[in-house]
């Protein structure tokens, strides 16, 4: 039987929101306190869902250390602690979270074999959370 | 269509052991969660069923049967339990977080009238959820 596991990690980044496409009153106006130069942080939560055929054998859509090892090795280890801005898949586009959610969508996307990726849920704050299931959908 | 979710908790013991397996496997794969004697967690269920509003009541399904059944068919029987022992449903399959929303589905699918179930989710920890839609 297929069923849908979820996990959520909790990592600390900063960012800042500008963006070279638009001008320094343009960028104030639409980012508002994100704009601020220095940046700020926020302690993300990031909500990973797989799915897939429930093993037999072992009860599992897939064994959760594989989950845990492959998310601290290529999402935590990458983001935790990092200034987002710094990072290359930030050159370009700016670090809001819908941009880091479809980030961290890809990477589990392309590099986790053991389950399906059905969605990333990445929380901002309490308040805002973002979700990406891939395009068109 | 209308969905409405019914939150409950539950504490209960567990471990993960296939007799299939060496011990060695046993210990490989399921890690701490192999110790025989058990580890507990507190669970929490939310049970989403789906339907249209009744006219008459305004209701999708009446909260208080809802809360029955889930008492009747889930809390009784897992709550404070030791899952791999008293629960036979975990007599010969591994009571992951997985199996027991499986289980807490088919406990459930059965024995709602008005309304249809459309989701169990378990939460084994805050961090550490599965969702079940019945799907094969």
């Amino acid at each position: 039987m297929k069923a849908h596991l979820s996990r959520r990690y909790l990592f600390s980044a900063s960012h800042r929101l500008h963006s070279d496409r638009m001008s320094d009153d343009e960028n104030q106006a639409i980012y508002g306190k994100c704009n601020n130069p220095y940046g700020h942080g926020h302690n993300y939560i990031v909500e990973v869902t797989v799915s897939g055929q429930v093993d037999e054998r072992t009860g599992m859509v897939c064994n959760l250390t594989d989950l845990d090892g492959f998310i601290q090795q290529e999402v935590l280890a990458r983001y935790d602690h990092e200034n987002l801005n710094t990072l290359k898949e930030f050159a370009q586009d700016v670090p809001t979270t819908e941009n880091l959610c479809i980030q961290i969508y890809e990477i589990v996307q392309r590099g986790f074999p053991h389950a399906h990726l059905e969605r990333i849920r990445l929380e901002e704050t309490m308040m805002n959370s973002f979700e990406y299931a891939g395009e068109g959908s | 269509m209308v969905y409405l979710t019914r939150k409950a908790e539950f504490s209960a013991s567990h471990y993960y052991h296939n007799p299939e397996f060496s011990a060695e496997e046993n210990r490989r794969i399921f890690g701490k969660c192999n110790n025989p004697n058990g580890h507990g967690h507190n669970y929490t269920l939310e049970v989403t069923v789906k339907g249209e509003i009744d006219p008459r009541s305004g209701f999708v399904v009446d909260l208080k049967e809802l809360k029955e059944i889930m008492h009747r068919e889930v809390l009784d029987a897992m709550d404070h339990r030791f899952l791999n022992k008293e629960v036979p449903e975990f007599l010969h399959r591994i009571p992951t977080t997985e199996n027991i929303a499986i289980a807490i589905w088919q406990r459930l699918a059965a024995k709602l009238a008005a309304a249809k179930l459309h989701r169990v989710r378990v939460y084994e920890t805050p961090d550490l959820f599965v969702d079940f839609y019945g799907e094969a």
